[in-house]
């Protein structure tokens, strides 16, 4: 337990703290920098995936396309794609402007599947006969989306979100570890130097922000899961539903008739 | 008044859903399709709304041809009632019911007041308007729904199977309430049903549908009884099996009064006192209808 | 391809070592997760401690993972056995939730008659709830399957010698072939293991050979947290 005390006082030496400090400190500009590249891939994934992902989840069209895409996307091993990206890209450009652009565009590929398969699964939750009966009374296929499925599916939604963002986080620290900026340089810098002070309180704060990162979305899954459903006179599907309101993000389909 | 011409539903792997069908069903009126599963008896229910077009043939509501009709406008013109009332389980009552008048554009305070006198048409407490579905009984959700179809104030109330999710007896309350509302607001109301019983029960018009989508019988419930098309319509009202077959029991010596059994001898109900009369003595076959 | 070919043996080490190193945390994510579901699908409070604390541990990112292990179970910073306990752990977190759904979706109503037929909780365990969670656990190995493997080139950065160094060495002296090989050989060992899983699917599961059944199986599988691999 002495490794933690002295993680975490180096954590809480101002010291490391002071701006201005030498790379890779002052720990705030890394932590900085590192929700900033978390939140610009999410962003761009997010605009990518949810329109595709409300498209196949409404429409039904594309259905394999998602499931091998996600399944796919499983297997690529991250740190060989961020360092394929960014080497294609600095035969045409110079290397840093290269190892962002190929560090952005690697982020924002494996953000995407997680986030599609929460809009696709979450929609595709949503029970057949509610959409039929919002048909039947004469919505549009429009107001079919957005007033009943993606209300309806927000959790699973935001559940899906929640995956992209956690698996851009953890992307970036390696990222950070291969030169960008980003909290994994602390830990590099401490394999560097031999100071594991240095590389368990680096992996300690990654890991507190993963979590904290982790929890504000679980309340925000919470709170979007819509008051009237699954109160406690479940009936007949409720195990959908009780489903749609579990945290963690669904891949591929969560089977209506399995579930 | 709404008229199938010549309806015919064929999916594109070759089944026939829909065979051939004309039905003329009168305004105002009680009008039943039932059918096993797989009579294609919700496909014609869903094509007077455009939730299905037919292969060939026309539906007409009121003279127009529904093609000519944009679904989305011709839809929230036609209530439409489904089994477990089909409510959107994030909104609350209210605003459930009033769905339609929302979507027609209709002002929201003016859409939750109605939404409220509805809710005393059909039965239900004011004070269940701002609950979620999930919260309310089976029986209670189906009023809803019935309610939601009725908010725009539609001449035609479509209904699928709406009471089969819902136990026997709560199951005949509504069978009653809905005849109540139908002869109090003139609505032509077309029910589908896979249950004989609610079919008469219910029915001005009864269209029997056999497998395959094809039209069996189409009459009141008492010629369908009194002369059942053809052995397959004899056996689906139960007919064959003298089910339907009642007969009198001699008077009750105690108590003074009549009881009917059917053809196994089991009690089937009692003769009002007014009509005794006739099962003096004798026993004569009488039919239920 | 020169490349490859004048590096051939080299590969074929890193291969090997891979997926050793991806076995074991393949097997110890079945055995560990199998009773561990199955005790939380006994109730709600089981289920809310192990779901719960195998999804927070999945969180953690891989790296800051491999670096903190030494300080709890006192191993070196660059030794393989945090790659091994890292990658487990995140194996176990994919497979408890998988075999938690998995024994969730075994009927009630059969579960029911074999205790009415005489068989003893253990015997019904055996006999009747395993092998009918069978196809959704199958599906839960083939995710863990493959996101193992994928996780394991991430170990190069502490040191680790797997297909992940022809990431790394390949950057370094800019030799792009060498990092599409090592991305290709990770694949293709991901897709022979999937494969192997399958098969052994169809042999120990023959009542389950239905169409498409298995693929719709597969698709259903939920991660704790994320759907790739935890960079």
């Amino acid at each position: 337990m002495n490794l933690f005390i002295d993680a975490f006082a180096w954590i809480f030496d101002p010291a490391n703290w002071v701006a201005g400090a030498q790379s890779p400190l002052p720990i705030q500009d890394r932590l900085a920098e590192h929700l900033l590249y978390t939140f610009v891939a999410v962003l761009i994934a997010a605009l990518i995936a949810l329109p595709l992902g409300f498209y196949i989840g409404h429409t039904g069209k594309g259905r394999q396309f998602v499931i091998s895409f996600t399944g796919g996307m499983r297997a690529l091993p991250t740190l060989g794609v961020l360092f394929f990206l960014t080497m294609v890209l600095g035969y045409s450009m110079v290397s840093t402007t290269a190892n962002f652009l190929g560090t952005m565009i690697a982020l924002v590929l494996l953000a995407i599947p997680s986030i599609l398969a929460g809009a696709y699964s979450g929609l595709e939750s949503v029970d057949r006969q509610t959409i039929d009966s919002a048909r039947a009374s004469g919505m549009t296929e429009l107001q079919i989306l957005v007033k009943v499925e993606i209300p309806l599916s927000l959790p699973l939604i935001v559940g899906g979100l929640r995956s992209g963002v956690l698996q851009v986080i953890a992307t970036v620290v390696i990222a950070s570890y291969v030169g960008l900026g980003g909290l994994g340089r602390i830990i590099a810098s401490g394999i560097g130097l031999n100071d594991y002070n240095r590389i368990l309180g680096g992996a300690i704060l990654i890991t507190a922000l993963a979590l904290l990162v982790d929890g504000v979305f679980a309340v925000i899954q919470r709170l979007t899961a819509t008051p009237g459903v699954g109160g406690p006179a479940d009936t007949g599907r409720s195990a959908v539903r009780r489903q749609a309101q579990r945290q963690p993000a669904t891949v591929g389909t969560p089977n209506q008739e399995r579930e | 008044m709404i008229e199938f011409r010549g309806v015919t539903k064929q999916y594109p792997d070759g089944t026939l859903a829909i065979e051939h069908v004309d039905i003329v069903i009168q305004p105002r009126t009680i009008t039943v399709l039932v059918g096993s599963s797989g009579s294609g008896k919700t496909t014609l229910l869903r094509m007077i709304n455009r939730m299905v077009d037919p292969t060939s043939g026309q539906v007409l509501v009121d003279g127009t041809d529904v093609a000519t009709v944009d679904p989305v406008r011709l839809r929230r013109s036609i209530g439409y009632v489904m089994q477990n009332g089909g409510l959107l389980p994030h909104r609350r009552i209210v605003d459930n019911v009033a769905t339609v008048p929302l979507l027609r554009g209709v002002a929201k305070s003016a859409a939750r007041a109605r939404s409220l006198e509805l809710l005393d048409t059909v039965g239900l407490d004011r004070g269940l308007a701002d609950k979620y579905p999930r919260q309310l009984s089976g029986g209670q959700q189906q009023r809803v729904g019935v309610a939601r179809a009725l908010a725009a104030d539609p001449n035609i109330l479509l209904m699928d199977e709406p009471f089969g999710a819902v136990d026997p007896i709560v199951r005949l309350e509504l069978q009653t309430e809905l005849r109540r509302l139908q002869s109090a607001l003139d609505k032509t109301v077309v029910f589908v049903t896979h249950d004989i019983d609610e079919a008469f029960a219910l029915a001005d018009q009864m269209v029997i549908l056999r497998t395959g989508g094809i039209v069996a019988q189409i009459g009141t419930p008492a010629e369908v009884l009194a002369h059942p098309a053809d052995d397959f319509v004899a056996s689906f009202i139960g007919a064959d099996r003298g089910q339907r077959r009642l007969r009198l029991q001699p008077r009750d010596p105690a108590s003074g009064r009549i009881v009917v059994v059917d053809s196994a001898g089991r009690p089937a109900g009692l003769i009002e006192d007014d009509h005794a009369s006739i099962g003096d003595g004798a026993s004569p076959d009488v039919k239920a209808s | 391809m020169n490349w490859l070919i004048s590096n051939f043996d080299l590969v074929v080490g890193l291969t090997v070592n891979h997926i050793r190193l991806s076995v074991v945390p393949i097997i110890v994510g079945f055995v560990v997760a199998v009773p561990l579901a199955r005790i939380a699908v006994t109730g709600r409070t089981a289920r809310a401690v192990i779901i719960t604390s195998t999804s927070l541990l999945y969180t953690i990112p891989s790296l800051p993972l491999f670096v903190i292990l030494p300080a709890i179970i006192g191993t070196k910073v660059l030794s393989d056995i945090n790659l091994i306990v890292a990658l487990s752990i995140y194996a176990v977190a994919i497979m408890v939730r998988a075999a938690a759904d998995a024994f969730t979706s075994v009927p009630v109503d059969v579960k029911q008659a074999s205790l009415a037929m005489g068989y003893s909780r253990w015997q019904q365990f055996w006999r009747v709830e395993f092998p009918l969670a069978g196809p959704v656990l199958l599906a839960g190995m083939r995710v863990v399957s493959v996101s193992t493997i994928a996780l394991v080139s991430v170990g190069v950065l502490i040191g680790s010698q797997n297909l992940g160094y022809l990431f790394t060495n390949g950057k370094q002296r800019n030799i792009l072939e060498e990092v599409a090989t090592g991305i290709v050989a990770s694949l293709l060992i991901a897709l022979v293991f999937d494969l192997i899983l399958v098969l052994l699917g169809r042999l120990l599961l023959p009542w389950n050979r239905k169409n498409g059944s298995r693929s719709a199986q597969a698709d259903s599988v939920r991660l704790p947290i994320t759907v790739g691999d935890v960079g």
